[in-house]
């Protein structure tokens, strides 16, 4: 069966060409892309076999011989494509600076400490509901040289496979009430408010653990499949 | 029901020791730039390239995911519901050098069905990511020495001045065939990307 990957959802994603941040201009394209029918080569997509992630990839803070500091989060939630359904069985792969602000990429040379006992990668999959957790640190803000004084908002880099090549998936989880948000022209891509709150985690009390770890709930909608199955 | 889907964002520059640590990095790969099992049929085959930028300097900090099918067309996905006789996955990511180049090693995939049962000729689906880039840019590899680029449905749409951006051309080194594949993400040879 071959199923309809809604173009028009792709209404909710940053325009490739948006100059306050400064990077686009250069790498965007400049000339129409080209519209086409999805092909068995777009409805496909890659499935992974259970050795992609290891027991221990999902907890960013067991990853060396001491704790990370900082604030210690559980972020957890959801894998849905546009129908409502969950995506079991995804790939979830994410990235994030340390508590202070600082990634272990060796371009990151802001001074700010890196932590001997944080890397910042993590990985998981989704369970049978789509369901995915994290246990990590929250991350610090830091500068970039985008504009005067240009700091971004404290952030988690996510990674998603869903059900085919088109609905690959790479966003950035923020924290509520961040007050960097105005400023920010990576945040700010996102034209439409109701889409760009979609990437804000909601503070989640229920799943804070006692004594022990606050906790933020990120759901994730990704592109297909309407259940529409194309006619042959 | 219908959910408004979660926004696209840019990989921005520090994602390598999160998705393609390579070794220089204290975090296992998920996925490599090499793809070619030993249980899978088909041409043994090496694309390379360099990513460039709009003024055409090398993108350093850009990373290339591949999708393809096997030797016989076919996709190691649910989807597919054709039987395959490998282990070959067909997915495979890398990050640019600091020349901008990329390698895959990859078996040549054969001709999949295309709309209206018509068959497509052999090629591989690339996602382009970068810091700059605010979403991926989705290309295709087709092969410079396949007939059936001729017929190919999708290349029927491109115009005719740009169909060149996306054939990788062919040359043998050390007696393997490997394959050029440069990506410009702007200007007049701007690579043809498509809007899926
Ligand atoms: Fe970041």
């Amino acid at each position: 069966m071959t199923f309809y990957f809604p173009t028009q959802s792709l209404s909710a994603f940053p325009p490739r060409l948006s100059p306050a941040y400064k990077s686009t201009p250069k790498r965007s394209p400049s000339k129409p892309l080209i519209l086409m029918k999805h092909t068995l080569s777009e409805l496909t997509g890659p499935v992974y076999g259970q050795d992609a992630v290891q027991p221990g990839d999902d907890d960013l803070t067991r990853q060396h011989a001491g704790e990370p500091l900082g604030e210690r989060i559980i972020v957890h939630g959801r894998v849905l494509d546009e129908d409502g359904r969950p995506v079991p069985n995804a790939l979830v792969e994410v990235w994030q600076a340390n508590a202070c602000g600082r990634y272990i990429h060796v371009v990151d040379q802001h001074p700010a400490p890196i932590d001997p006992n944080f890397t910042g990668s993590g990985r998981c999959k989704t369970d049978a509901n789509g369901h995915y957790k994290f246990v990590t640190v929250k991350p610090g803000a830091y500068p970039w040289g985008n504009h005067p004084n240009a700091w971004r908002p404290a952030h988690i880099h996510f990674s998603m496979f869903g059900h085919s090549f088109v609905s690959r998936l790479i966003t950035q989880m923020y924290f509520p009430g961040d007050p960097l948000f105005p400023f920010d022209p990576i945040f700010n891509s996102v034209t439409d408010e109701t889409a760009r709150n979609r990437m804000i985690s909601v503070f989640d009390l229920e799943n804070t653990v006692p004594e022990w770890a606050l906790a933020y709930r990120f759901d994730i909608v990704l592109r297909g499949r309407n259940q529409t199955p194309m006619e042959s | 029901m219908t959910l408004g889907i979660t926004p696209s964002q840019t990989v921005g520059p520090y994602f390598a020791y999160g998705l393609t640590p390579n070794g220089k990095y204290a975090w296992k790969d998920t996925f490599g730039n090499n793809l070619i099992t030993s249980d899978a049929a088909g041409e043994r085959i090496r694309i390379e390239g360099q990513v460039f930028d709009a003024d055409g300097a090398p993108v350093t900090d850009s990373m290339l995911e591949i999708w393809q099918a096997d030797a016989q067309g076919r996709y190691a996905n649910p989807a597919d519901p054709r039987p395959r006789n490998s282990t070959f996955q067909g997915f495979g990511r890398t990050g640019t050098d600091g020349d901008g180049r990329f390698v895959f090693d990859t078996i040549k995939p054969g001709s999949v069905p295309g709309p209206d049962d018509k068959p497509q000729a052999p090629h591989i689906l690339v996602a382009v990511f970068a810091r700059g880039m605010l979403r991926q840019s989705y290309t295709r590899i087709y092969f410079g020495d396949e007939p059936g680029n001729a017929d190919d449905p999708i290349l029927a749409l491109v115009p005719a001045d740009r169909r060149a951006t996306l054939i990788a051309a062919k040359s043998v080194t050390n007696g393997h065939p490997v394959y050029t594949f440069d990506i410009r993400l702007q200007g007049d040879a701007e690579t043809v990307f498509f809007e899926i």
